[in-house]
């Protein structure tokens, strides 16, 4: 591996008495896409703002592109692409004036800004909405202008703060696509996420969080395998009776999580593991086998669910 | 299956319900509200009764104001539009905030409550401000001596009533608004402003050139101040005039509310 | 390398290169922008004010009053308040451009905090949002200039220099305005700003000379900026430069220099701490 271009080492970032990032080491390699996968509070978005060079940590090192933020704050931002967890478009202006204005921020000359708009616009697919007012866009179209407006300075790192959260299905999709092409030109992203199915599908490789503290780190796939099995029987006997049967389906498989609506059995054969039970007259009101997620691998390690 | 509601009861106590929400909601402001409420009327009696009030003593005595001290004089005016701007306050934003800003309105229709009963209720709680205000007002007056008890005691809800009928006014108008980037910039300097300055408010109405009246007789500021003087001192009004003051605010409060009741039907149901 | 981190790196060793780009004006272009799409009514009515107190308090008032002795001389009550309306006009905008606009681009729309996220810092933002107010008010100041000039209400010609006084005051208030602005949260909070800026102006001698107090009222008055604000125009206006002028410029310059220092490390803090 080449030189990281960011690079953690013990990081720390107390409020108070409260540590919201608790000695962290992490490596982000050039053109890789890096996922910081956790529940809500877990520290993804402190370690986001430090990484912006808008947070000062408290303690460890960092530096990104071989700089300190806090000694060269304005040089790394010039070099990275935010996207907020809320959007914070300029709700005053146009889509365009949102994409002209905020590379007049970085000191972009004009003529080098309205080139790069057109492009924006079309990779944003906001090609006709140009001059309306960033109000009357839809959730997905802002998100994808706040996206759009990160990339006007051709940033070599893109932070993305929960990127889908609060869209419906397809414009996820919409979106997820348009950062799969950016992966495709190489530039770099950091995401943060609490959806499992999106770590799964942008991040080569993922640092799991809670509490402050990284808990693993892997590609999505080697996470899954080692602290997971291949399948996942998911079954329900009702509210009453799931703990009433839960000892049985224990002495079945080598682990089994109860949650409070269902049983989750950890094996390499599902259907095999349903056949047994079904043979057992134990007959759920409802089963599915699935493979193993990142759910999954976070269950195993924090013992909670990731969406409470 | 008896969950306790009652739609009959709902049907009938329904503005009541959006009063109790729209009176909690105004506590969250109690310490604004209160400190507005005393600071103002002392503040205004301080600097313009006072203040001005020298200026005007040295140079007309009393020959400008109808023979009472300015300070006499613009008292009433002073409470009229406190309870003005209490009730624009409570009529405005609560409405802003129920069409459009949190949608509250339509949470409230997915109930059995109806549109007018949602502005009955919105009136009833800006009512309840106004009359708070005008009664800390009044003791304020009452404390610098500038009114006496037994005299004024009627301006009370006289004010009230006044300062109703511009709230009935302004939730029908603030209804009909869906885009209010400039709403209320231009209602307050288009409008309040003007009404605040050109209703005889510092001075009489027809010290003021002919062309600039028009402005102070469709205020209701003017008619409720004009009233105001009637009963705190015995400002001489003819029973025609008399009788033009409140029929002019009657017909705001009537109009208000129909404007008020056919808007927000047609708003909650669109 | 892109041109943005070209020209962060152009200034990596420039003394306070960490909380100033060199780029308010990319601020106040923003505001030009927002005002050619969406501000233009606010500002456009925002020129009504001072002209409706001014035809208000002059013809109304005046009748009542007549005229009022300012120092040796006897005044007529318009050309008595003319100056004292420009200034509070010039007060006003700025503390509305300062706290409930600040406010907002604080807390709803998270404005600053997207600024932020780019090399500029926060001095840039703090200083091309002032700048901005002062734009408005120095054009506030113009076409009062032009209104009350035809009336007969301008004695003097140094007269001209209210304008820049205006400029001058309105940084005052809205450099002060923004850092009190940033330690707010709530709406309940700024609730209170109308209040507590109401005695600012009834108390500043705009309307009465405050000479109508007993001393200690008086006194207390003189600690108030918008009585500085006030007699400085007015001293202008009327031509009576003396030392009591050099005295209300220094109080501004202080409170421009506080201003600006609090609403820089108050930035810092909020977005980059």
């Amino acid at each position: 591996m080449s030189e990281p271009l960011i690079s953690a080492r013990g990081l720390t970032k107390r409020y108070g008495d409260f540590t919201a990032v608790d000695a962290i080491d992490f490596d982000v390699a050039k053109g890789e896409s890096f996922g910081l996968l956790g529940p809500n509070g877990a520290g993804k978005s402190t370690t986001m703002r430090i990484i912006a060079a808008t947070s000062q940590r408290t303690s460890g090192t960092i530096t990104i592109l071989g700089r300190d933020p806090e000694e060269h704050g304005p040089q790394i931002r010039a070099h990275l692409g935010v996207v907020p967890q809320q959007d914070n478009l300029d709700t005053e202006l146009t889509v365009t004036e949102n994409l002209f204005i905020y590379g007049r921020y970085f000191g972009l000359s004009k003529k080098f800004i309205r080139t790069k708009i057109e492009e924006l616009l079309e990779f944003a697919q906001l090609e006709e909405k140009r001059d309306v007012k960033v109000d009357a866009l839809s959730g997905g179209m802002k998100r994808r202008l706040t996206i759009a407006r990160a990339l006007v300075s051709e940033p070599d790192i893109l932070m993305l703060d929960e990127p889908t959260t609060g869209l419906d299905p397809q414009a996820r999709h919409i979106l997820w696509d348009r950062l799969f092409r950016l992966k495709e030109l190489g530039v770099t992203l950091v995401i943060t996420t609490h959806f499992m199915d999106e770590a799964e599908q942008l991040c080569d490789r993922l640092v799991v969080m809670d509490k402050g503290k990284i808990m693993a780190e892997g590609s999505p796939l080697e996470l899954i395998k080692a602290y997971s099995t291949k399948e996942v029987l998911e079954v329900r006997f009702g509210s009453d009776r799931n703990k009433e049967i839960a000892p049985t389906l224990r002495a079945m498989c080598s682990r089994i999580e109860e949650l409070p609506d269902r049983i989750l059995m950890y094996v390499e054969d599902g259907e095999a593991l349903l056949e047994e039970i079904l043979n057992k007259k134990l007959h759920p009101t409802t089963s599915l086998v699935r493979r193993s997620s990142l759910e999954d691998v976070f269950l195993r390690l924090t013992g909670r669910t990731l969406i409470e | 299956m008896n969950s306790g509601i009652s739609v009959t009861k709902i049907r009938s106590f329904g503005a009541i319900y959006v009063a109790e929400a729209r009176i909690s909601a105004m506590l969250k402001w109690k310490s604004v509200i209160a400190i507005v409420a005393i600071g103002n009327p002392l503040f205004y009696l301080i600097a313009i009764g006072i203040g001005v009030g020298v200026l005007v003593n040295e140079n007309s005595g009393t020959s400008g104001t109808g023979g009472v001290e300015y300070i006499t004089f613009i008292a009433p005016a002073l409470l009229a539009s406190a309870a003005i701007t209490a009730a624009l306050d409570e009529a405005m934003f609560p409405v802003m905030e129920g069409f459009k800003w949190r949608k509250l309105f339509y949470a409230m229709n997915s109930t059995p409550i109806t549109g007018p009963q949602i502005a009955l209720g919105v009136f009833i709680a800006a009512l309840a401000r106004v009359a708070f205000t005008v009664i800390c007002y009044w003791a304020v007056l009452i404390a610098f001596g500038v009114m006496s008890v037994e005299q004024s005691w009627d301006v009370i809800p006289v004010t009230i009533f006044a300062a109703g009928a511009f709230a009935a006014i302004i939730i029908g108008i603030t209804a009909k608004v869906k885009n209010d980037d400039y709403f209320m910039t231009v209602l307050n300097r288009l409008i309040i402003m003007p009404m605040f300055l050109f209703s005889g408010t510092f001075f009489p109405l027809d010290s003021m050139p002919i062309y600039l009246q028009p402005i102070g007789w469709i205020s209701p500021l003017w008619h409720s101040t004009e009233l105001g003087r009637y009963f705190s001192y015995g400002y001489p009004l003819s029973a025609t005039m008399l009788t033009v003051h409140f029929a002019f605010l009657l017909a705001l409060l009537i109009g208000g509310f129909a404007l008020a009741n056919k808007t927000f039907t047609i708003r909650l149901t669109k | 390398m892109s041109n943005a981190v070209a020209i962060a790196d152009a200034r990596a060793n420039r003394t306070g290169h960490q909380i100033y780009a060199g780029r308010s004006r990319a601020i106040i272009e923003r505001s030009l922008i927002a005002l050619r799409s969406s501000t233009w009514v606010p500002i456009a009515t925002g020129f009504v004010e001072p002209v409706l107190y001014l035809l208000a308090f002059g013809y109304g008032m005046g009748e009542l009053i007549g005229n009022v002795t300012l120092g040796d001389k006897t005044i007529d009550y318009t050309v008595f308040i003319a100056p004292g309306l420009l200034a509070t006009s010039a007060m006003n905008g700025a503390i509305y451009d300062s706290t409930w606009n600040v406010f907002f681009k604080l807390n709803e729309s998270k404005l600053y905090q997207g600024m932020l996220a780019t090399p500029l810092g926060p001095l840039d933002v703090a200083l091309g949002e002032i700048i901005w107010a002062l734009f408005r008010g120095l054009s506030y100041a113009i076409a009062f200039l032009a209104i009350a000039a035809p009336l007969g209400l301008v004695p003097s010609f140094s007269a001209v220099l209210a304008i820049p006084a205006a400029v001058f005051i309105a940084f005052g208030f809205a450099s002060f305005g923004m850092a009190i602005t940033s330690y707010f949260k709530t709406y309940q909070q700024m609730g209170m700003i109308n209040i507590v800026v109401l005695p600012l102006f009834l108390f500043s001698g705009s309307l009465y000379p405050i000479s109508v107090y007993p001393d200690w009222l008086e006194f207390l008055i003189q600690l108030m900026p918008s009585w500085h604000g006030i007699e400085l125009v007015r001293n202008v206006w009327f031509g009576d430069l003396d030392s009591g002028t050099l005295l209300h410029i220094s109080y501004f310059v202080v409170m421009i220099i506080c201003g600006l220092y609090l609403t820089t490390r108050r930035l810092r803090d909020l977005f980059m701490r």
